[in-house]
């Protein structure tokens, strides 16, 4: 009697579970679908509200007016640029790094750790990193844009995680055969890692594909900024954000139109390659948590 | 199993001893490239080790100057706080000014508002944000089609992915006059408010944007955590006559605990930083009574009044309150349930 009441109750939750979790996946889903319409909706549509859940007015207008500005495409070169170089870069040094942190008989370990994770504790700030590259005379340089972030500490830990719990064994073998430290690490030890490797390249790509910060503040030349300086231009230009006056006139509801499609182009790359990776980014968490 | 196995918990044995009785472990590396040697144990000192280790050293040398240009010199650069700053001069400033920039933000009515805003935006981000994804993870625990919950899970993440711009454009869209949620104010007969430019909106605003693209994220170490609950302890559970809620109180929530205390030291650590860029995309001069915050106020004082001084003590002030919050939090948590970050 007990099991039947129980299994009565657990349906009822099961199906109150049902409910909102459907009501989770609309909440998360819906601001996607909502400017998708707009985007192929004609303006006076959108300008009077009625653009929801599908276009009103089918159009392609919007998408014309947008990728006809040769400066977007300029922009969006540069945010593969900068992702691919600021990529490589941090691969490289996270990658060493790690290696070198990962060996436990190592003199001076606990320091070289203590270096790295100190800065997630402590940093130091947005002016003197500012006046720092400033100095470097990198502004309005890739290298403003690839060099300050090229090592995330947690990234750092995730791999060196992962290069401890190799086997040894293999290690202790090629280095009786005569391989040396790097030629262990470049033939053994990478070869190894490729899960770990995948979910590294995929962390930076992202980080550097959407940080626009970086760029807002050391780049000063249009023709630099990557394509998230430029949504975010736009964004800033049609709410007023930059000049102090509540802008709700004809001109901000034609940009509230090319928003939309400026942010579907830009999210487009992450959509389409989301649901392939999202594996590895979910087990990298799961690496970093096992010391993190 | 054979002697192998045993020789080397030894090793660690005697490593461990070491480590207790004269600081450093010295020779406790059963795992060593090199092991297969057995060279003589020498003195272990920076010398052989550098003879020894060399290539490796090397091969942290790139590293260790990124943290030092990039991370360190920064860390020092923050001495500005107490030195006048000429554009173009020394990093490090050009001569001492004392507290003068300390005094400055201390009697600055505008700091002392954006340091309150700064606590409410926080305190309600962490209250949202910590609980929502403890409770999401323990509904999505109880999907029982693998796909489904597999499903749900991914469109969950999603919005972690996106950069911080298309989430500002995406709250611009959904708070638009023309937007969804004013057509369903006028749906009911309400006027349309023009949310951004409402202070009275931000905090809302701010907080459900961060729900929505935090907290499916934050869902996956506490799935991890559950998969690791021993099936055994719900079914002593049961025996002792536990219904579901009873199990969820004593088994479920004790198994995730550890999880949720190192995620929370990580909130608390950064509650003094909270979201600087979102709100630097969200909020216009009308909407700085609530939505100014202690990282916004130093960029604007920096940048569009170019007193880099003032701005990087008050920088200096945020990142020490930070450094405080962190600590504390770990020690609290380390006394309290034994669970610390480091």
């Amino acid at each position: 009697m007990v099991t039947m009441a129980r299994s009565r109750g657990y349906r009822v939750f099961q199906g109150i579970n049902a409910v909102i979790l459907t009501g989770v996946v609309i909440v998360t889903l819906y601001p996607f679908v909502n400017i998708i319409a707009r985007s192929f909706s004609e303006e006076r549509y959108i300008v009077t509200g009625q653009v929801n859940l599908l276009p009103r007015g089918f159009s392609l207008r919007t998408y014309e007016v947008v990728t006809a500005d040769p400066m977007f495409w300029t922009n969006y070169r540069n945010t593969v640029v900068y992702t691919v170089v600021a990529t490589a870069i941090a691969m490289v040094l996270t990658t060493c790094y790690a290696y070198v942190l990962s060996k436990k008989h190592l003199k001076g370990r606990t320091f070289l750790i203590w270096v790295a994770v100190f800065t997630m504790i402590f940093s130091g700030g947005l002016i003197p990193n500012y006046v720092l590259v400033n100095s470097l005379g990198m502004t309005n340089t890739i290298w403003a844009v690839v060099l300050p972030n090229a090592i995330s500490v947690f990234n750092l830990l995730v791999m060196k995680t992962f290069f401890e719990n190799l086997p040894q064994e293999l290690e202790e073998a090629a280095a009786i055969d005569g391989l040396s430290t790097y030629g262990i690490l470049w033939r053994v030890v990478l070869p190894l890692s490729k899960a770990v490797i995948a979910t590294m390249l995929l962390f930076y790509a992202v980080s550097f594909w959407n940080s626009w910060f970086t760029a807002f503040l050391y780049l000063n030349e249009q023709e630099l900024f990557p394509v998230t300086v430029y949504l975010r231009n736009i964004i800033a230009g049609a709410t007023g954000a930059e000049n102090a006056g509540a802008v709700i006139g004809e001109a901000s509801q034609v940009a509230s139109n090319i928003q939309s499609v400026t942010i579907l182009l830009t999210v487009l790359p992450i959509l389409a390659v989301y649901p392939f990776v999202q594996r590895y980014f979910v087990s990298g968490v799961m690496l970093g948590a096992v010391k993190g | 199993m054979t002697t192998e196995p045993a020789s080397r918990s030894e090793a660690m044995k005697t490593g461990a001893m070491s480590t207790t009785l004269d600081g450093p472990p010295r020779d406790a590396r059963p795992a060593r490239p090199d092991a297969g040697r057995r060279r003589r144990a020498k003195p272990d000192t920076w010398w052989h080790a550098l003879r020894r280790d060399w290539r490796l050293y090397s091969l942290a040398i790139l590293p260790l100057l990124f943290f030092l240009i990039f991370r360190y010199v920064p860390m020092i650069g923050n001495v500005i706080a107490f030195r006048r700053y000429e554009p173009g001069g020394s990093i490090f400033g050009e001569s001492w000014a004392g507290l003068r920039y300390v005094r400055m933000f201390l009697s600055d009515p505008t700091f002392w508002n954006v340091f309150t805003n700064t606590l409410i935006l926080g305190a309600l981000t962490l209250l949202f944000t910590f609980p929502l994804p403890i409770a999401l993870a323990l509904l999505l625990n109880e999907v029982r089609n693998q796909r489904i919950k597999r499903f749900l899970q991914s469109v969950s993440y999603l919005p972690h992915f996106l950069s911080m711009v298309i989430v500002a454009g995406i709250v611009m869209q959904m708070t638009a006059i023309d937007g969804p949620i004013n057509q369903m104010l006028k749906a009911v007969g309400e006027d349309p408010v023009p949310f951004m430019q409402k202070p009275e909106w931000f905090r809302t605003i701010f907080v459900s944007s961060e729900v929505w693209q935090t907290v499916g994220w934050g869902t996956i170490l506490y799935l991890a955590a559950l998969t690791t609950i021993d099936e055994q302890l719900y079914d002593a559970a049961r025996i002792d006559g536990a219904n579901r809620w009873r199990q969820i109180w004593h088994v479920t929530l004790p198994g995730i605990r550890p999880t949720a205390v190192t995620l929370l030291i990580l909130n608390v650590g950064t509650f003094m930083a909270v979201g600087f860029e979102k709100v630097l995309l969200l909020y216009n001069p009308l909407t700085y009574p609530t939505a100014d915050v202690i990282s916004t106020y130093l960029y604007r004082m920096g940048f569009e009044s170019s007193n880099l001084s003032y701005a990087a003590a008050i920088g200096l002030f945020e990142a020490l309150i930070g450094v405080v919050l962190i600590v504390s939090a770990n020690l609290i948590s380390r006394r309290t349930v034994g669970t610390s970050i480091w």
